[in-house]
């Protein structure tokens, strides 16, 4: 069985679409909590002249340096979305929507211009930022892998860090927790998520793993701790099987059929789940309103 | 008129729209559902296309409308369930961009709509496909759609002026006065869709977020009077599609991203140089409060 | 026998599985002005809230003047707390208060210059009209809740809500809204103010509603705003210190 695992390309990119998720599912917990959630769709876009200009600049596809050029265009990005808010009027709302859309537009500029001298050398940017899952090859999955890996563990590992610095920022402060340090961290590991997803599922539905699956595991729990675990659950489910069915089909695209299955699992916890979910909140309304009523009845005699 | 006089026309069209709508949808706080919209729009098109196999202006028209309201209908849903704003809109809108892709790629084969060209937007072939209108002869469809919604869009603002203030500023007075809140936040998101859907042709879906929402976003840093700031964002607006025209002739790319990289140069200015509210002028003259007398 | 502005009968209201209100009676006399006074927690803003039907009640009536919410919308000013709205927004003072009187322009139709004038006078009563085009962001706490005021002034209701118009302003500007609030009853209104200074309760205040998830007494402000009454509905957690001078309440709470 493992050796058909391992031949088989399907099943590497499944494997790698599948930690993808588990990695976007855990760090989405910390965006939903920062109330960011958008913040991962505003990078995922402002990466795009990163690429294209790693692109540009080295002449040649390389994973490693995609990648690095879009951490460094969204690391920008989150830079001057905080400086616009932090030094006028301008709501993180407005500063995220034009970020996201001027560096996109950059980003097209750029892409035009290769375009128009490479030749059919452009191929295969297309695929990376729209997203390609099929496309790649074994070096690309392991270090996605890898890099995934790395985040989690950060979160893993400083899980009680978080948990504080998320809920309460001035009682970490208090206890010495470097808020400054943690903000930066937190940035760090949301775009390292974002630009290792970019391949497999495109810079506009990257963003989707980030922000659904915390929603649903929300529906089921309220501590943090599971909410997690739920979270990368439901993220890990959404990468694998998404991938599997896209392969059912010629040139059905991977990103898509991840995120409709993530948004299937949030439609079956907004309805079921147990925490918070329609059907539980619609009998709590009930049995309350029949309570009041009858202990008005009471009252009145 | 010329071919490149059609292009800078239509341009300064979106330009002039976009940034009459984008001062409400910020103020608002709505920017990020201008993201929103513009994704779910290509799902309308899609399926307008799969029901009448035709690509033509008034089913694309309906159909994204559709899916625009639909878009701000659920996450006004979601977001009365108490999920947060944000998240409910990037739940929406991903998951009906996904599915608008996933039919693209599984009914509608290559045929005429391709994930990429709506996201980018082709400004350039603008001019080749025209229609007859009675008094002005021969004009570009998208320049027709464009000029129709901003006909349409500066009428609704001009004659519910004062609604759309009152609702930005305080829903809650204004629910409590009998204003239908509801009903004209719903008006204002179809405004938003058609302005997106007719921008769409132009300068593609994630572009026309750059022309909604940063010309506004400069006029704010500009002025304190609404009206003021009405006429000031449709003229960086106009002067960003203008500025991108020149930009992306000059270095030969494309149009609509140079459109987009011009709303953020205006911003920048703004943003350093404003006088009221410009780093500069904060850094030469620090804030003063007055004390109540 | 005074005739009823606002009765409420049986109101009860949760938010998900907290119950915040239950049992809710009391019946506002007309004309009066009422502190709402409780401990945090104790569903004051939601009870304004839910009779302004911005938050869904489980079970209740509600009648304004004998009439149902709907068709009293009219003579209903609601203040709500300072924060709610955005005071970076692109208007004046003068601006704001003419809001008030959007409800009866109608469609299609401008301010006229009667209605700016009326918004003027309004802001002149609360001393802000040499603040009148003066950009919102640029005012003072007391002054933004001053202009809030002179908004419901000029909506011209017969009845009251404000949600803790005195929370973070200036000695001044609480003088003169409470100068405003005692004018607002010699004209016959009813007004209905969420309070949490128990200190100045007596001074303000006619009537007093004393409210902690359910009404514990509700009374003329004489006879209801006693110790008794009030440790009842604090709960044990209170320490009085009774100072000399003509009565005075010095109150503090050890809740947090």
């Amino acid at each position: 069985m493992w050796s058909a695992l391992l031949t088989s390309n399907t099943q590497w990119v499944l494997m790698s679409t599948m930690v993808l998720g588990i990695a976007a599912g855990t760090i989405g917990c910390l965006a939903y909590w920062k109330k960011q959630s958008l913040m991962s769709d505003s990078l995922a876009h402002a990466s795009l002249p990163g690429v294209v200009i790693a692109y540009l600049l080295f002449a040649r596809k390389d994973l490693y340096l995609l990648i690095a050029g879009a951490a460094v265009s969204a690391l920008l990005g989150a830079v001057f979305i905080q400086t616009i808010r932090k030094n006028s009027r301008i709501t993180e709302d407005t500063a995220m929507g034009m970020i996201l859309s001027v560096f996109y537009g950059l980003g097209i500029m750029l892409l035009t211009i290769v375009n128009r001298s490479a030749g059919g050398n452009q191929a295969g940017l297309d695929s990376f930022i729209y997203g390609q899952a099929a496309a790649m090859v074994r070096s690309d999955v392991w270090t996605m892998i890898i890099l995934a890996c790395v985040s989690i563990m950060i979160v893993v590992m400083m899980f009680k860090e978080w948990k504080i610095y998320l809920f309460d920022p001035d009682f970490a402060k208090g206890i010495g927790l470097s808020l400054k340090g943690m903000n930066v961290l937190y940035t760090l590991v949301l775009v390292t998520t974002i630009v290792i997803g970019i391949q497999a599922v495109g810079v506009i539905l990257i963003a989707a793993l980030i922000i659904i699956p915390p929603v649903s595991a929300r529906y089921w729990t309220h501590s943090f701790g599971k909410m997690l675990l739920l979270s990368a659950l439901f993220g890990g489910l959404a990468g694998a099987i998404g991938t599997a069915v896209s392969t059912l089909g010629s040139g059905w695209p991977t990103g898509p059929f991840i995120v409709l299955f993530a948004s299937i699992q949030f439609v079956f916890s907004l309805v079921f789940g147990i925490q918070k979910g329609i059907l539980v909140n619609y009998y709590q309304f009930k049995k309350r309103q029949k309570l009041a009523q009858l202990h008005a009845q009471g009252v009145g005699k | 008129m010329t071919y490149s006089a059609w292009i800078i026309l239509t341009a300064c069209l979106v330009g002039a729209t976009c940034g009459l709508i984008g001062v409400f949808l910020i103020l608002r706080k709505m920017a990020m559902m201008a993201d929103a919209i513009s994704h779910t729009v290509l799902l309308g098109i899609v399926i307008a296309f799969l029901m009448t196999r035709e690509l033509s202006g008034p089913h694309m028209l309906i159909g994204a409308i559709i899916a625009g309201l639909l878009t701000a209908f659920l996450v006004q849903w979601l977001h009365t369930l108490d999920i947060e704003q944000h998240a409910s809109m990037g739940i929406v809108f991903t998951t009906l961009f996904a599915i608008g892709v996933i039919l693209i790629a599984t009914s509608v084969g290559n045929a005429h709509l391709d994930v990429k060209h709506a996201l980018m937007g082709e400004i350039t072939f603008i001019p080749w496909e025209t229609t007859a209108v009675p008094l002005l002869g021969n004009i570009p469809v998208a320049t027709t759609m464009l000029g129709l919604a901003f006909v349409i869009v500066l009428f609704f603002i001009l004659a519910f002026y004062k609604e759309w203030k009152i609702t930005s500023f305080d829903p809650a007075l204004a629910a409590s006065l009998g204003i239908p809140v509801l009903i004209l936040h719903y008006v204002f998101m179809s405004l938003v869709s058609v302005t997106t859907v007719a921008a769409f042709d132009a300068v593609g879906a994630i572009m026309v977020v750059a022309m909604l929402v940063t010309p506004a976003a400069s006029a704010y840093l500009w002025t304190d009077k609404l009206s003021v700031m009405l006429v000031m964002s449709s003229s960086f607006g106009v002067l960003s599609a203008i500025l991108g025209y020149y930009i992306a002739t000059v270095i030969d790319t494309s149009i609509s991203g140079s459109m987009a990289l011009a709303t953020g140069v205006i911003f920048i200015i703004s943003f350093l140089f404003s006088p009221k509210h410009g780093l500069v002028s904060k850094w030469v003259k620090p804030a003063t409060t007055d004390v109540m007398p | 026998m005074t005739h009823s502005a606002l009765k409420v009968v049986n109101l009860a209201a949760s938010y998900r599985k907290n119950k915040v209100l239950y049992d809710v009676n009391f019946d506002i006399e007309a004309g009066s002005l009422t502190g709402v006074v409780g401990p945090n927690g104790a569903g004051k803003s939601t009870l304004i809230k839910t009779v302004l039907d911005l938050h869904p009640a489980l079970t209740g009536e509600i009648e304004f003047f004998g009439l149902p919410f709907k068709k009293a919308k009219k003579k209903i000013g609601y203040v709500p707390q300072r924060g709610s709205v955005d005071w970076d927004f692109p208007t004046n003072a003068l601006d704001v208060v003419t809001m008030g009187l959007y409800g009866n322009i109608g469609w299609l139709k401008r301010p006229t210059r009667e209605d700016k004038e009326k918004a003027y006078e309004s802001l002149d009563k609360m001393g802000m009209a040499s603040y009148a085009n003066r950009q919102i962001s640029e005012l003072s706490g007391g002054q933004q809740q001053r202009v809030f005021l002179a908004r419901a002034l000029v909506q011209d209701a017969e009845l009251y809500f404000m949600d803790e118009p005195l929370a973070g302003v200036d000695a001044a500007t609480e003088k003169a809204i409470m100068k405003i609030l005692q004018e607002l009853k010699n004209l016959g209104k009813t007004v209905l103010v969420v309070h949490h200074d128990l200190q100045t309760v007596e001074d303000y205040f006619d009537h007093v509603l004393l409210l902690n998830k359910t009404v514990i007494h509700y009374g003329k402000t004489e006879t209801t705003f006693n110790p008794t009454n009030i440790s009842e509905t604090y709960g044990g957690n209170m320490l009085w210190i009774t100072s000399g001078k003509e009565n005075g309440h010095v109150v503090s709470s050890f809740n947090k």
